[in-house]
């Protein structure tokens, strides 16, 4: 039985190393969070191991880059931190530089390598994100 | 509990391997450890009569082919069917699927099937897909909110046009057995074909088909200590041999021409190419096991592991259980989401710390949306879990109420 009596108060380096301060804090208050009142398009994609859904709103501008970005999103901690640090990252990107990111890149913004387990709730921001930039590259 | 679970673990070669560090297995209910027996019976097939079945003209295929028969056997005892009755398939899953094929497959416009609520995807998803083929209307006896079928909405929804009721014996996410002498009653009133997923529930306590009145039933291998790749469709013998086959080929014929088939009699006519010979030995090994222990010691085990479980995560604040009432007839299964924290954040923090619980829909999108969440975690209990566990359990959930500073 797992002495838990005594390590009440304490929170193991096990724990925080999963879910460090920046995901914590991405989480509890996600950048660039809710609807755009005016978007180039919008996008939506589901979490096949779960169920969480997330949506983007995508504002491009005239010289084919980013210009603004907004996620409305149902989801665990990963999948909420990952959408929030990608919002951010990805303003003023180009398309062709947003195309080309991947697994790496989302590693690197969440500062932990997730696993297996976990890595489609990492990537789910970014697979709707580039969906939805290639099933609406007319528009872009 | 005439045994102790410290004893029968020794059985478990996974328990061994894992004695170093934590190892609180409470995922039982989407599938069982597999004893050593179990292991033992199905190495011996390989090793001892390695050759098909079917009655080849060789010593090793006749050994293969009466250890294969003898579970046949030994599954018609375990359910209290005849042996022709019995038809190994992969899993409740393509169990079902057989009879969405081969008893949808014949309904037509106006006719009527009903399923309930809670089902899980396999009992759903066939007939849904079928029914948008041959044009037939599924329909759903609703839950109460004391995550009880509801029966009056079922005696509403059994009717003159209903051609097949099927249900869940226990649900995999709410515990919750269902009424299933009632829904076969309900159901052959009205001349419906009965038929009962037995997933959750076989390898648990005891089940006889005479005495459920089902029609057909359908349950896995691996979910009752027995290995991955075999399930089993009990059918009437009335209604198999009347029924056309799901899957075509090699040994469910007797004679085959170029333009024409004539199928093998029953159970043979389900049965096609080489089966899961080591699998079908391996379950009949996995009966003898759970019979060695007694299935009312199993059960009298997982009902105080429940009871004792839905207790202590109640005391929980922030934690929402979603369960059939107190004293309702209830599985070894327990759901629950906390306030503040995803079940699949949840369940990464149990994994953590070895507790191998599911976080997520577990196969039951609709009754998730029923119960208006996205998901939940499930902790199941089998015949290898322990009050220890459950105690594991409610320190990591505290803990993890500290992480996410809840």
């Amino acid at each position: 039985m797992i002495d838990f009596i005594h390590n009440q108060n304490a929170v193991s380096t096990e724990e925080e190393e999963m879910y460090k301060e920046n995901i914590l804090d991405h989480n509890k208050n996600p950048r660039n969070a809710g609807r755009l009142e005016v978007a180039t398009f919008r996008h939506r994609e589901l979490n096949t191991s779960c169920g969480d859904i997330m949506e983007m709103y995508v504002l491009m501008d005239d010289a084919g880059n980013l210009q603004d970005i907004c996620f409305d999103g149902k989801g665990c901690a990963i999948s909420i931190a990952a959408a929030s640090l990608l919002t951010e990252q990805v303003k003023s990107m180009s398309v062709e530089a947003i195309r080309k990111m991947g697994k790496d890149d989302m590693i690197r913004l969440l500062g932990i390598n997730v696993g297996a387990t976990r890595i489609t709730c990492a990537l789910l921001a970014l697979k709707t994100l580039q969906k939805g930039l290639e099933m609406n590259s007319e528009k872009l | 509990m005439k045994i102790s679970i410290e004893t029968i673990r020794k059985d478990f070669p996974m328990f061994a391997k894992t004695a170093s560090k934590p190892f609180v297995y409470l995922d039982s209910a989407s599938s069982s450890q597999t004893p050593r027996q179990v292991l033992e019976s199905m190495n011996a097939f390989y090793s001892e009569c390695r050759a098909n079945v079917n009655r080849g003209m060789y010593k090793a295929s006749e050994d293969a082919t009466e250890r294969y028969e003898a579970a046949r056997a030994k599954v018609a005892a375990f359910i209290g069917a005849n042996i022709e009755e019995i038809i190994f398939t992969r899993g409740t899953t393509e169990s079902l699927n057989l009879l969405a094929y081969s008893l949808g497959g014949h309904l037509v416009e106006g006719d009527e099937v009903v399923i309930s609520a809670m089902e899980h995807h396999a009992n759903l998803v066939p007939w849904q897909q079928i029914a948008k083929h041959r044009g037939f209307t599924l329909k759903f006896i609703p839950m109460k909110p004391d995550m009880t079928l509801d029966m009056d909405a079922a005696v509403a929804l059994i009717t003159p046009a209903t051609k097949i009721v099927s249900v869940m014996y226990a649900s995999n996410v709410l515990g919750t057995v269902n009424p299933i002498k009632e829904l076969a009653a309900l159901a052959h009133a009205q001349r419906a074909i009965f038929i009962v997923d037995a997933a959750q529930v076989a390898g648990h306590r005891e089940i006889n088909v005479q005495d459920l009145g089902c029609d057909f039933l359908a349950f896995s291998g691996h979910k009752m200590y027995g290995p991955t790749g075999i399930g089993v469709l009990y059918g009437k013998k009335e209604y198999l041999e009347k029924m056309d086959p799901f899957l075509f080929g090699g040994d469910m014929i007797v004679e085959v021409s170029r333009e024409e088939s004539v199928w093998n009699e029953v159970p043979y006519k389900f049965e096609a190419g080489t089966p899961n010979i080591a699998g079908a030995i391996g379950l009949g090994a996995a009966i003898d096991y759970v019979q060695g222990i007694g299935l009312e010691n199993i059960r009298e085990h997982e009902e105080e592991l429940t009871a004792y479980a839905v207790q202590t995560l109640s005391a929980i604040s922030g934690l929402t259980l979603y369960g059939p009432p107190a004293g309702h007839d209830h599985v070894g299964v327990v759901s629950f989401n906390i306030e503040g924290i995803h079940p699949h954040d949840l369940s990464t923090l149990f994994d953590r710390k070895g507790v191998c619980v599911r976080g997520g829909h577990h196969c039951a999108m609709p009754l998730m949306r029923d119960l208006g969440i996205n998901g939940s975690i499930r902790a199941s209990f089998g015949l290898t879990a322990m009050r220890e566990d459950i105690d594991t359990l409610v320190s990591v959930i505290e803990k993890a109420k500290k992480v996410f500073s809840l």
